[in-house]
């Protein structure tokens, strides 16, 4: 396994609370990472830390390294290419409401300045496919607005749009908590068949979900890295006590 | 704590387990003393004994099945409801072997009363000490026991193949006690079997308390890879 982002001595804060503590990891590429832990542990802190997303509230502050791809996005990347190599999808979909499909899938391309219009309907499509959702939305795409689909489809649209920009890594937080067992399985099936070609980070409450799309799984604790390892060995045998009593449901 | 309710069915699981134990543990004993007395009631008591069992195996197999769909266990708690699958298992298999010995005791009955050159005594001792053991480190959670069962066998399993070969010889002999000389045999072979299933019972303690996993450990570690040798 190659290193997709290479964390180093990362520290977070909200104001005073320091929400992250020491984070050394290394996050393999092309495969997909769970990241466990009861609410409040640090685990969306973390991934916010990703894409430079933590800093957007005043209050926050980061300190550390994040490396993707050899780019230290702590040093010296500009907001556009972060956002450009690390696509995110968040728990509940937010499509743009008022926007049709294809043109929430070509957002992040127009925003970039990208004009031509046979290459865009081109990555629209490749998208929507990566996506599984070009079948169920392939007749009407100009018109349909993205908040006409149902929540799983939504959520579908949002990570086709995310992966529209061509991005390294996929940042998932909790992406399938709102969506009903079907939508979830898709979006599960969805995260298998695009590990290979994108370093998937991926937030979750839901063990099971770790265990079935995850090949690594780190388990937070008080802002605290307290294991990463294997998700076989995480489920089956975890090293450390606390890693065992929180997802053996002792506590959290 | 949380899952109270979860850590309760576990806790329940283990208790029927332990019952099966003592069941299983019984037979071994009422079949070894229906061999040393040719007591047919203690075999008829083998028999209705092994019909307990084995409705209780089916008791236990369906509420680790329940837990294992409602509770989606994990880490200690998922091996522990593997090895008690397991372990329900090799302790129906026992009751199994105290099954087969009464049925041999009921032929032997019929025949005249021979000595023959075997300890079943001491090797029913040793096999039932074993199980004995192996439970007793299942209820402690105790791996370090349940590896010095473990090391129990291989004296089992010296004594049976010194049964194999005194009984042969026997057959070889003196052909017209070559009927007794096979039961004592099955005799034999049914309490090395028990020891086996100790063995496992031990084995899937192990797995349960540490994570390890150490069947085969010595053939494993002699035998040549398969995905070298081009077999896989």
């Amino acid at each position: 396994m190659g290193v997709g982002i290479e964390v180093s001595n990362l520290n977070a804060w909200y104001g005073a609370n320091h929400t992250l503590q020491d984070i050394n990891l290394n996050i393999p590429a092309n495969h997909a990472t769970a990241l466990i832990g009861p609410s409040g542990c640090g685990k969306s802190t973390f991934v916010r830390c990703l894409n430079r997303m933590h800093e957007t509230n005043p209050i926050a502050r980061v300190t550390g390294s994040v490396l993707i791809g050899g780019l230290d996005i702590y040093a010296n990347a500009k907001p556009v290419e972060i956002r450009r190599r690390v696509g995110m999808v968040f728990q509940r979909p937010n499509p743009f409401p008022t926007m049709s499909i294809y043109d929430n899938v070509a957002a992040g391309l127009k925003l970039n300045g990208f004009t031509n219009r046979h290459a865009l309907d081109e990555i629209v499509e490749r998208s929507l496919k990566h996506a599984a959702l070009w079948d169920e939305v392939k007749d009407d795409l100009k018109k349909q607005s993205g908040a006409s689909l149902s929540g799983g489809q939504q959520q579908r649209l949002c990570i086709a749009r995310a992966l529209a920009v061509d991005p390294e890594v996929l940042l998932m937080d909790e992406p399938a908590s709102a969506l009903d067992p079907v939508s979830t399985s898709k979006i599960e099936d969805l995260i298998f068949q695009l590990k290979s070609e994108y370093t998937i980070v991926i937030v979750t409450h839901n063990m099971q979900q770790a265990a079935r799309v995850a090949e690594k799984t780190g388990f937070f604790l008080n802002g605290r890295m307290i294991e990463f390892d294997s998700t076989q060995k995480i489920f089956t045998n975890p090293t450390d006590k606390r890693t065992e009593d929180y997802i053996t449901g002792r506590f959290g | 704590m949380t899952r109270i309710r979860f850590q309760q069915s576990l806790d329940e699981l283990k208790d029927q387990l332990l019952e099966m134990g003592g069941m299983a543990e019984q037979a071994i004993q009422r079949a070894t003393e229906a061999y040393r007395t040719r007591d047919l009631f203690i075999c008829d008591l083998v028999s209705q004994g092994e019909i307990a069992i084995n409705r209780k195996q089916r008791e236990i197999d369906q509420a680790a099945t329940d837990l294992l769909a409602m509770e989606q266990p994990m880490a200690v708690d998922l091996r522990f409801i593997l090895s008690a699958i397991k372990i329900n298992a090799e302790l129906e298999r026992v009751g199994d072997s105290a099954e087969n010995i009464s049925q041999r005791v009921r032929k032997m009955e019929k025949m005249g009363a021979v000595e023959m050159p075997v300890d079943i005594s001491r090797m029913a001792s040793l096999a039932s000490e074993m199980v004995r053991k192996s439970l007793q480190s299942f209820i402690d959670a105790d791996a370090e026991s349940a590896r010095a069962v473990l090391a129990m066998d291989d004296a089992v399993d010296a004594m049976n193949r010194a049964a194999y070969k005194a009984l042969t010889q026997v057959m070889m002999e003196q052909g017209e006690l070559a009927p007794q000389a096979l039961n004592a045999l099955m005799i034999a072979r049914a309490l090395e079997r028990v020891a086996d299933h100790a063995t496992s019972v031990a084995e899937d303690v192990i797995f349960w308390v540490q994570g390890a996993d150490v069947r085969h450990s010595k053939s494993l570690k002699t035998a040549p890879d398969p995905h070298e040798m081009g077999a896989v």
